[in-house]
C-alpha cells in the first residue's frame, strides 16, 4: 500500500465540508471474479479528480456502481449527503449524477438535439418539476450542444457524427442533465492529439463552472493536464490517491504498470 | 395404491423429462450459448415428427432411424436458417426486435405449411415396441416412453461431449464468454456460430421423432412446447447442458405427478408457473452463479 | 397538427365512413369492416409496446382472449344471476346486469391491462427476449385456465346471443362496427398523442438503449409498465365485443394463434415507428386475408401473413413507411 494514501495532500483535499460522493468499503464480484474489493473514495466538490488502472482494474465497475448501473454489494455510495446504493440509475441522474459511457451509446432513432431533450426533460424537468416549453427546450439544447460546438449538427442523425463528435454528444447528453459530478468515462480513446486536447479544455472549462468532474482515462498526457488529483486502481482496489506528479512517481503505480 | 401411483408417477417423469432434455437441447445451444431465440424451434421438432411420419407409413422404418438419416437434412437447414438470420439481423445489429419476428413468422409457416400438407389430423407411427412394456414389481416402463427416453439421454451425453472434448465444442462455449478471444485463436465466431446452430437444428430431428412414437402430433403441437423448452432452458442456466438435462428431468416430474394426481388438463400450466417464478426469483438458473 | 384537431378529423373520417356503408345498406361490409377496424386497434395495441419500447408481445392472442372471456364471464353472470349472487343482492343485480357493451369493454381492458401490469412486473426487469418468451408461454396458460373454467364455457365453448336489433342503429352488427370504428379512433389517437410526448420519448429512448436512457433520467421500469398495461387494456378492449360478433366462442378461437401473428405482422409490415404504419398494415393485410380467405381458404391466408412478415422483416426493416420515405427522398433527390 503506498505511503502517499490516506495523507491528505494538500490543503484543498481535507475534509472540511462533507464530500459531495463518500464511498466506503466498495465491493462487486461477478460469480467468483472479485471486480471491486473494498475500495474507499471521497471526492470533495469541485474537484477534478482523473482515475487510471490497467485494463480490467475495476474502473468500469466502479463507475457502473456509483452511477446506478449496477449495484453494489458490499459497502455504501453517498452523494450529496444521501446514501444512494439500492437506488436506481435514474434516480440518481436527478439527484445531479451524470455519465457517459466509454463507447458512446446515443439514442439511434433521434436527432443530435432530441438526444439532448431527453435528459432536459427526465432529469432538469423532474428535478425541478417545471414544465419547459418546446422553445425554451430548443434553445436548451441549443445552448449545451453550443458548449462542445455541436450546435450545427443538431438535426443530423448521431450514425452521421464523427468519432469525436459522437464523444462530445456524449458528454453533452450529460451535461444536458446539469450534473452536480460529471463521469468521464473514457471520452477520448481513439482520437487524435488535438482532439484530446479539446476535450480535457472542454471538461476543465465545465470544471470552472462549478462541477465536480471524475475522469477515467487511459491517455496519461489528458490526465496529466486535467487532473487535481490522481487515483489508481488495481484489481479492484485503490492502491495510490494524492497529487498526480507524486502518484505517477509511486513504486506501487509503476510497479502495476510495469507488470511486477 | 397411493404409493405405487406417486412411483409411476415419478418414473414416467423421469422418462418424459429425458425427452424435454433432448426437445431443450437446441435451444439451451441456440439461445443459452448463441444468443440467438430461436423461438421457431418447436415448429422445426413437428417438421421432424411429420418426416418420421412420412417415411414411418411409406417405408415402415423405424422413426428413430428415420430421424438419425435426416440428421445431415437438418443440419443444413440448419446452416441455412443461421445464414438468412446472419445475413439479416445479427450483422446489422438488429438480431432484437425484427429476429425474434423472423423466428416467430418461421413458427407461423411451418405450422401452417404443414396444415396444408397434412391438414389438422392427429399422425402417429407404427413400431415395434409401441404397445409394449416393461414392469419391475409395482413399477411399470411403457416402451413408447422408455425407448425415446433412453435414446435421448445418449444424444445428450454426445453432445456433451462434443462440447467439453472437441476444439469446436469449447469454441462454442467460449463464443458466448467472450468473443474477442476467440479472434485471438484465429477463429471465426461466424463458422463456429453456424456449426452450433446447425448443430441445434438437428437435434430437432431427433426430438421430433421421439415425440411422435410418444404420442400423436398435430401441425400445432409445437406450442405446447414453447413455453416448456424455455422453462427448462432458463431453469437450467442458460446454456449448461447438464443443467438442461437436470431442469428437464425436474419439470417432467412435476408435471408428471400434476397430471397423475390432478388430471392432464392442468399440466401445460406447470411450465409456464415455474418458468415465470424462475424468471421472478432466480432468473440465472438452478445452478447459475 | 394539435391532438384535438386530429381526433376530429379521424371522427369525421369516422363518421363519413360510416355513413357510407349505410348508404350502401349491407350488413356484409359492416361485418367486413368490424374485423379491419379490430385488426387496427390490435395492430395499434402491440405497437405501443412493440414498435415504441421494442418489447415483443408474443402474446396478443391470449391479451384478446382475457378481453374476450371477461365478457363471457359478466354475460353469463347476467344470464343466471341466481346462481352466482344470495338471494337478498338479486334485485340490485337484476338492476346491474346485463352490462351494457360499451361497459363491457371497458372491463375487458381493465383486465387485460392488470394481467400485463403482472406479467410486466415479474419480467420487465430482465432482458427484454425473457419478456417476449413470457408472453409466448402466456397465451398456453391462460388458455389452460379458461380450458378448466365451465362457467365460461370450458372446452366447449359458450353462446353470446347479441339482440335483435339495437335503436338509432338499427341492426346489431352495425352498433358493434360503430364502437369497433370509436375504438379504433380512440386507439390511433392515443398512439399519436403519446409518439408526441415526453412519454412517447421516454419509449424511444428504451427502444434505442436502456443503460443511456436510466443515465438520462428515465425510469425505464415505470415506462416500459405502463406501456404494457396500455397496450394490454387495448388488446383487451378489442376483444371484449367479440363475442356478440361471432355469437358461440370456444378456447380456440378467441386464442386463435391469428391474433398473435397478425398482431406482429401488420405492425412489421406497415411501419413499427410511428402511428401510421400499424394503421397501413392492418388496413392493407385484414382486406387481402378476407379477399383470400373468401377466394382460396383460410389457411393460405394464413401461410401468405406468415411469408409476408418475414419478407418484410429481411427485406424492409421498416415497414411500407419506411419504403415510402424512402421512395420520396429518392425521388426529391433527382
Amino acid at each position: 500500500m503506498s505511503q502517499i494514501m490516506g495523507q491528505p495532500v494538500t490543503e484543498t483535499f481535507d475534509d472540511v465540508a462533507p464530500p459531495l460522493l463518500a464511498i466506503e468499503q466498495l465491493g462487486k464480484r461477478f460469480g467468483g471474479f472479485v471486480a471491486l474489493d473494498t475500495v474507499d473514495l471521497s471526492v470533495p466538490a469541485g474537484q477534478r479528480l482523473g482515475l487510471i488502472g490497467p485494463n480490467g482494474s475495476g474502473k468500469s465497475t466502479l463507475v457502473n456502481c456509483i452511477s446506478g448501473t449496477l449495484q453494489n454489494e458490499t459497502g455504501s455510495v453517498s452523494f450529496g449527503g444521501r446514501r444512494v446504493d439500492g437506488v436506481p440509475a435514474h434516480q440518481r441522474a436527478r439527484l445531479g449524477l451524470a455519465r457517459s459511457f466509454q463507447l458512446p451509446r446515443p439514442f439511434r432513432s433521434m436527432t443530435v438535439a432530441e438526444n439532448i431533450r431527453v435528459p432536459l426533460l427526465y432529469t432538469v424537468g423532474a428535478r425541478h418539476g417545471v414544465h419547459l416549453t418546446s422553445s425554451e427546450l430548443e434553445d436548451r439544447c441549443l445552448e449545451v450542444l453550443s458548449l462542445v460546438a455541436l450546435q450545427d449538427k443538431a438535426k443530423k442523425s448521431p450514425l452521421d457524427l464523427t468519432q469525436v463528435e459522437m464523444r462530445k454528444l456524449e458528454l453533452a447528453r450529460a451535461m444536458a442533465a446539469e450534473p452536480k459530478l460529471l463521469i468521464a468515462d473514457e471520452s477520448m480513446a481513439g482520437l487524435s492529439h488535438s482532439e484530446v486536447e479539446d476535450i480535457v479544455a472542454l471538461l476543465i472549462r465545465l470544471n470552472q463552472r462549478g462541477i465536480t468532474i471524475i475522469m477515467i482515462e487511459h491517455i496519461m498526457r489528458a490526465v496529466m493536464a486535467f487532473s487535481q488529483r490522481l487515483v489508481v486502481l488495481v484489481s479492484g482496489r485503490k492502491i495510490a490517491d494524492g497529487a498526480p506528479d507524486d502518484v505517477i512517481k509511486d513504486k506501487d503505480v509503476v510497479g502495476a504498470y510495469l507488470g511486477t | 395404491m397411493q404409493f405405487d401411483l406417486l412411483i409411476n408417477a415419478i418414473i414416467a417423469g423421469l422418462m418424459l423429462g429425458a425427452f424435454y432434455a433432448a426437445v431443450t437441447a437446441g435451444i439451451s445451444i441456440s439461445f443459452g450459448m448463441l444468443d440467438i431465440v430461436n423461438i421457431a424451434h418447436p415448429g422445426f421438432i413437428i417438421l421432424g415428427s411429420y418426416i418420421a411420419y412420412i417415411v414411418n407409413a411409406q417405408f415402415g422404418i423405424d422413426p428413430i432411424i428415420v430421424a438419425i438419416l435426416a440428421l445431415p437434412v437438418f443440419y443444413a437447414l440448419g446452416a441455412l436458417v443461421y445464414g438468412i438470420y446472419f445475413q439479416s439481423f445479427e450483422r446489422r445489429g438488429q438480431d432484437s426486435l425484427r429476429g425474434l419476428a423472423f423466428f416467430f413468422g418461421l413458427l407461423f409457416v411451418t405450422e401452417v405449411g404443414l396444415i396444408l400438407a397434412f391438414g389438422v389430423d392427429y399422425r402417429s407411427v407404427g413400431t415395434s415396441y409401441v404397445g409394449g412394456s416393461i414392469t419391475l414389481g409395482p413399477m411399470e416402463f411403457p416402451l413408447r416412453m422408455l425407448v425415446p427416453a433412453i435414446v435421448s439421454l445418449a444424444m445428450f451425453a454426445a453432445l456433451q461431449l462434443f462440447m467439453s472434448r472437441t476444439f469446436i465444442g469449447r469454441a462454442v462455449m467460449a463464443v458466448s464468454q467472450d468473443p474477442q478471444a476467440l479472434e485471438l485463436m484465429a477463429v471465426d465466431p461466424t463458422r463456429i456460430k453456424r456449426i452450433a446452430f446447425s448443430l441445434a437444428m438437428a437435434t430437432c430431428a431427433m426430438a421430433g421423432a421421439f415425440l411422435i412414437v410418444i404420442q400423436p402430433v398435430l401441425p400445432s403441437s409445437g406450442r405446447e412446447y414453447i413455453g416448456r423448452v424455455f422453462a427448462i432452458c432458463v431453469l437450467g442456466g442458460l446454456g449448461s447442458l447438464p443443467g438442461t438435462l437436470i431442469a428437464a428431468l425436474l419439470i417432467g416430474v412435476i408435471e408428471s405427478i400434476a397430471t397423475t394426481f390432478y388430471g392432464p388438463s392442468w399440466a401445460p400450466a406447470v411450465s409456464f408457473g415455474l418458468l415465470l417464478l424462475t424468471l421472478a426469483v432466480r432468473p440465472s438458473g438452478l445452478l447459475g452463479r | 397538427m394539435r391532438t384535438p384537431l386530429f381526433t376530429l378529423i379521424l371522427l369525421a373520417i369516422a363518421a363519413a365512413l360510416y355513413l357510407a356503408f349505410r348508404v350502401i345498406g349491407n350488413d356484409y361490409l359492416f361485418f367486413l369492416g368490424y374485423v379491419v377496424l379490430q385488426y387496427v386497434v390490435i395492430a395499434t395495441a402491440w405497437n405501443i409496446l412493440g414498435g415504441y419500447c421494442g418489447y415483443v408481445n408474443f402474446g396478443s392472442a391470449g391479451f384478446f382472449a382475457i378481453g374476450v372471456y371477461s365478457t363471457i364471464f359478466f354475460y353469463n353472470i347476467g344470464q343466471s344471476p341466481e346462481d352466482v349472487f344470495p338471494e337478498f343482492m338479486l334485485a340490485p343485480m337484476a338492476w346491474i346486469f346485463p352490462l351494457p357493451l360499451p361497459v363491457l369493454i371497458v372491463l375487458g381492458g381493465v383486465f387485460a391491462g392488470l394481467i400485463g401490469l403482472g406479467m410486466g412486473y415479474l419480467t420487465l426487469r430482465l432482458r427484454g427476449v425473457f419478456f417476449a418468451i413470457a408472453t409466448l408461454a402466456l397465451a398456453v396458460v391462460l388458455e389452460t385456465f379458461i380450458v378448466n373454467w365451465s362457467f365460461v364455457g370450458g372446452s366447449r365453448g359458450a353462446y353470446v346471443i347479441p339482440p335483435e336489433s339495437v335503436p338509432v342503429f338499427g341492426t346489431f352488427i352495425q352498433y358493434l362496427f360503430v364502437l369497433m370504428l370509436l375504438l379504433a379512433v380512440a386507439s390511433l389517437a392515443a398512439a399519436r398523442l403519446i409518439e408526441r410526448s415526453r412519454l412517447g420519448i421516454g419509449f424511444a429512448t428504451i427502444r434505442d438503449d436502456e443503460l443511456a436512457a436510466e443515465a438520462s433520467g428515465v425510469p425505464t421500469l415505470k415506462l416500459k409498465l405502463i406501456a404494457t398495461v396500455l397496450s394490454g387494456a387495448l388488446f383487451g378492449m378489442a376483444g371484449a365485443p367479440f363475442p356478440f360478433y361471432i355469437g358461440y366462442v370456444e378456447p380456440n378461437s378467441a386464442f386463435n394463434l391469428s391474433y398473435a401473428v397478425n398482431a406482429i405482422a401488420m405492425p412489421m409490415i406497415g411501419g413499427t415507428t410511428s402511428w401510421i404504419g400499424p394503421m397501413v398494415g392492418a388496413l392493407i393485410l385484414s382486406t387481402l386475408q378476407q379477399i383470400v380467405t373468401v377466394t382460396i381458404s383460410s389457411a393460405v391466408n394464413l401461410l401468405i401473413t406468415g411469408l409476408l412478415l418475414i419478407g418484410f422483416v429481411i427485406l424492409a426493416p421498416n415497414g411500407l413507411v419506411g419504403l415510402w420515405h424512402h421512395w420520396t427522398a429518392r425521388r426529391s433527390n433527382s
